[in-house]
């Protein structure tokens, strides 16, 4: 077992692929942003030939800004990266491409408006040349994509795939370029279990070729599952490296956050009270809806769903099969075609968001930058953005902004908020401080129905246990919380009852106790009901 | 209306649409790239006083002066590119600025007007001046004689430049690239597309062919320079790129309806139609509103159009 630091010495590690150099390899690099953030401090790491390993961290950890180094986006300010032993200056994502090194980024580098066989080829084509042959390309597409079971249309366009399709088309881009090194950033987000298991076979395909996999994650079973060795970020230092075979989930932790952290308690098994009979209707009630999604097509067709007060009902489903659809609908930020809306028992109008507000519906939308906060205010001003006709603080139409940004800074306290003041601009805040700015605006109206649309993604450990707790006391408030989410995990663990959407179906409604992920993933692929 | 009626229009829409067709041409590359360039107008003058500046100027064949006169203009508004290149990319400055003050720098009250003064053409007739060519000796054949075989060689050029430019857009690798920077410079970076690059590179193509269409005023147009000759021009082009929805077939479409709208007056009052004056000079205008309308709502519907990163720096750095 190699449970030496990293940083002791680098040459040292290789002994174990008998002297030939790592595959890929940074020691002591430090990168400073402006505002004197130093996001990677002395960072050394190192990645085999024919291994996956993992980058393990906490949000701002320092991992996207080490792949962002090694990718040639950012250039250290010291220290040295070295691609077979070599030491290299990468100044631009296209030599580090050229030196085999890629990158499926979170934030997927595909262009909206072109095809999938266009974006493969940008920047990049095996045939030179100036011309460009659709047709050639998605022949070449096609073989990669049916070598490695990813199935993907190259004549799509890319804003009109999925989350997790868009995913392949980058795995796929980076394969048609003949990657060596192939780092993911967190790649699991979008997928089904049976997604992961593709992904997983292909990864491992990779590495049993001789390339290299870095794998970013925040998720213990899949490193256990996919990764060879591990190294452990920690406020943008490299803690150390371990092999995944001697060590465990409490050590991976502990490493990470510092300190010891509890995965087993379950926030619902928490509170044992046994729910409520559902005397009062139901708080949020479908009928018979039907939904017409982007593209004309019913996105939503015939859904039924009922959530009563204090109950989370989580929607599973892979990503693209109506849940965006579903959230909107109820949040009345798109009509419905047929069908009713109840809330409350009152029948509300379709497509009239204030409606929805008006009889106490919050949402944590799902694209929180765009559609949850208004990034260029402050926190003070997107905490008021929804109160601004009723409650919050003014005198007449003049708002009286030092009210505000006292109860902001109270909200702030309530919602662990870490920001510098109530004026700081939402866009310098973190992901999960977002999503508190998001939660705090949405929930401390005591909502009668809150829509939760992916409130974790992208989430440190942290952020995403407390954003899980929030909801969770939310609903023992007495709020109906629809929970919809990609991440199968966080459905299980907070959902009283799940519903399973597939192709714009409600295709079964489970309790949460009795189910399974056996019977949950085939209902998502639509093959059980 | 009789069929002489409709070869005059027709063949007056192209004398006026040229301009439009190679400025518009060039706005299309430049915010393809994702520079928004409102410096056409300034562009167009410079072109159109240089190119009259050197036909009046140098001696020699007539068709070696014009072509020279055709390169210089090319040159000048090439070289206001740069600076608006220099100023929206490697600065940052804001592009609206940016064009703006290149606009009013080079415009009616500014170098071109200088310039003219300062070489000394401005009350000049010129000496050269762009033949219409006899195509296969066709030019007599009715109808399309006239509109098509019977124009200079400029119009054919812009044919070809058209030609040009749509195969580049859709069906070269590099062409393929600039729209992947002006819809997502960062994911065309990440993927090795040098984007500053491809932004100077055809902001300046772009001025380069305002440029030309300046020229097209002072060769062949009307052989004289006076300031502002052309007339906003440079506005109505940086318009119908949008109604193009940024393609070049349909920009040619949209410049020669334009060219045929602001010379219908004339037009019509020569075949003995008389309405008010105004009437004509306020149809583009109310063409622009009509045409911007419905092509906001198709734009909506079908997410065609506006390259998404238009008007925005490219910052590679964001911590």
């Amino acid at each position: 077992m190699d449970l030496r630091p990293a940083g002791v010495n680098p040459t040292a590690a290789n002994s174990a692929t008998a002297g030939a150099p790592p595959a890929v390899a940074a020691s002591g690099v430090t990168k400073r942003f402006a505002g004197g953030v130093v996001a990677n401090d002395r960072v050394t790491f190192e990645a085999r030939h024919g291994e996956v390993h993992a980058l393990l961290g906490e949000n701002g950890a320092g991992k996207t800004t080490l792949c962002n180094i090694l990718t040639g986006l950012y250039r250290p300010d010291e220290g040295e990266i070295r691609i077979d032993g070599k030491p290299v200056r990468l100044h631009s994502p296209h030599e580090a491409q050229a030196a085999g090194i890629f990158m499926v980024h979170q934030h997927l580098s595909l262009v909206d408006s072109l095809t999938v066989a266009e974006n493969v080829v940008l920047g990049w084509s095996r045939h030179g040349g100036v011309t460009f042959s659709a047709r050639t390309v998605e022949a070449e597409i096609e073989e990669i994509a049916a070598r490695y079971q990813m199935a993907v249309d190259p004549k799509a366009r890319i804003w009109q795939l999925s989350l997790g399709e868009r995913q392949r088309v980058d795995i796929l881009k980076a394969l048609y370029r003949g990657a060596s090194i192939l780092i993911l950033d967190e790649p699991t987000t979008v997928l089904t279990p049976a997604e992961i298991d593709q992904l997983f076979s292909s990864v491992r395909e990779m590495v049993a070729e001789g390339s290299t996999v870095i794998f970013i994650s925040h998720k213990m079973p899949e490193v256990f599952a996919i990764a060879d060795r591990t190294t452990i970020l920690r406020k943008g230092r490299s803690i150390t490296t371990l092999d995944i075979a001697g060590t465990d989930a409490r050590q991976l932790a502990r490493l990470m956050v510092g300190h010891e952290m509890s995965f087993d308690v379950h926030p619902r098994a928490a509170g044992v009270e046994p729910k409520p009979a559902p005397a009062q209707p139901p708080v949020l009630a479908l009928e018979g809806v039907h939904v017409r999604g982007d593209f004309g097509i019913d996105a939503l067709k015939d859904v039924s769903l009922e959530i009563t007060a204090g109950e989370i009902l989580g929607i599973a489903g892979v990503s693209g099969n109506g849940q965006r659809e579903l959230a909107e609908v109820v949040a009345g930020l798109r009509p419905f075609t047929q069908g009713t809306i109840r809330i409350g028992g009152e029948n509300v109008a379709s497509g009239d968001p204030r409606d929805a507000i008006n009889r106490g519906v919050a949402n944590v939308p799902e694209d929180r930058m765009g559609t949850g906060v208004s990034p260029n205010l402050s926190v003070a001003e997107n905490l008021i953005l929804k109160s601004y006709r009723s409650s919050s603080p003014h005198s007449g139409p003049i708002l009286l902004m030092g009210r505000a940004e006292t109860q902001a800074t109270a909200l702030m306290a309530r919602f662990d908020i870490r920001a510098p003041g109530p004026g700081t601009l939402v866009r310098q805040l973190s992901g999960g401080n977002v999503q508190k700015v998001v939660l705090a605006r949405e929930l401390s109206s005591g909502p009668r129905l809150v829509i939760a649309a992916s409130p974790t993604r992208g989430l440190d450990v942290g952020a995403t246990e407390y954003v899980r707790g929030v909801l969770v006391e939310a609903a023992k408030q007495g709020a109906a919380i629809m929970l919809i989410s990609e991440d199968l995990d966080e459905i299980v663990e907070l959902s009283d009852r799940i519903a399973v959407l597939y192709e714009g179906r409600v295709v079964g409604v489970v309790e949460a106790a009795s189910a399974t992920y056996e019977h949950l993933g085939l209902m998502m692929a639509g093959a059980a009901s | 209306m009789n069929a002489d009626l409709i070869v005059s229009i027709a063949v007056s829409a192209i004398a006026y649409g040229t301009p439009l067709v190679l400025a518009g041409l060039g706005e299309l590359l430049a915010e393809r790239s994702g520079v928004l360039n409102l410096g056409v107008e300034g562009m167009m003058l410079m072109g159109a006083v240089t190119a009259f500046f050197v036909s009046q100027t140098l001696g020699g064949p007539g068709l070696a002066v014009l072509v020279a006169a055709i390169i210089a203009a090319a040159l000048a508004g090439a070289a206001l590119a740069l600076i608006h290149a220099f100023l929206s990319i490697t600065v940052r400055v804001n592009q609206i600025v940016s064009g703006l003050a290149l606009t009013i720098f080079a415009g009616t009250i500014g170098l071109s007007s200088y310039a003219g003064q300062v070489w000394g053409v401005g009350g000049q007739h010129g000496v050269h001046q762009l033949v219409k060519l006899d195509v296969l000796g066709l030019s007599d054949v009715p109808v399309v004689g006239p509109i098509l075989l019977n124009q200079d060689a400029f119009v054919y050029f812009s044919w070809v430049l058209v030609a040009l430019v749509t195969f580049y857009l859709f069906r070269t690798r590099f062409g393929l690239y600039l729209r992947a920077v002006g819809e997502s410079p960062r994911s065309a970076d990440a993927m090795g597309i040098n984007v500053t690059r491809y932004r100077y590179v055809h902001t300046i193509i772009g001025g380069a062919f305002a440029g030309l269409g300046g020229a097209y005023f002072t060769l062949a147009i009307a052989p004289i320079w006076t300031d502002g000759l052309t007339a906003g021009d440079g506005w109505i082009a940086i318009a119908l790129v949008i109604f193009a929805f940024w393609r070049p077939d349909l920009l040619v479409v949209g410049a020669y309806l334009f060219g045929a709208l602001s010379s219908l007056g004339f037009t019509l009052q020569t075949h003995g139609v008389q309405l008010p004056s105004e009437f004509f000079s306020s149809l583009p205008y109310i063409m622009t509103v009509v045409v911007l309308a419905a092509a906001s709502t198709t734009l909506a519907r079908r997410r065609i159009g506006t390259p998404a990163a238009l008007g925005v720096p490219y910052v590679r750095e964001e911590s």
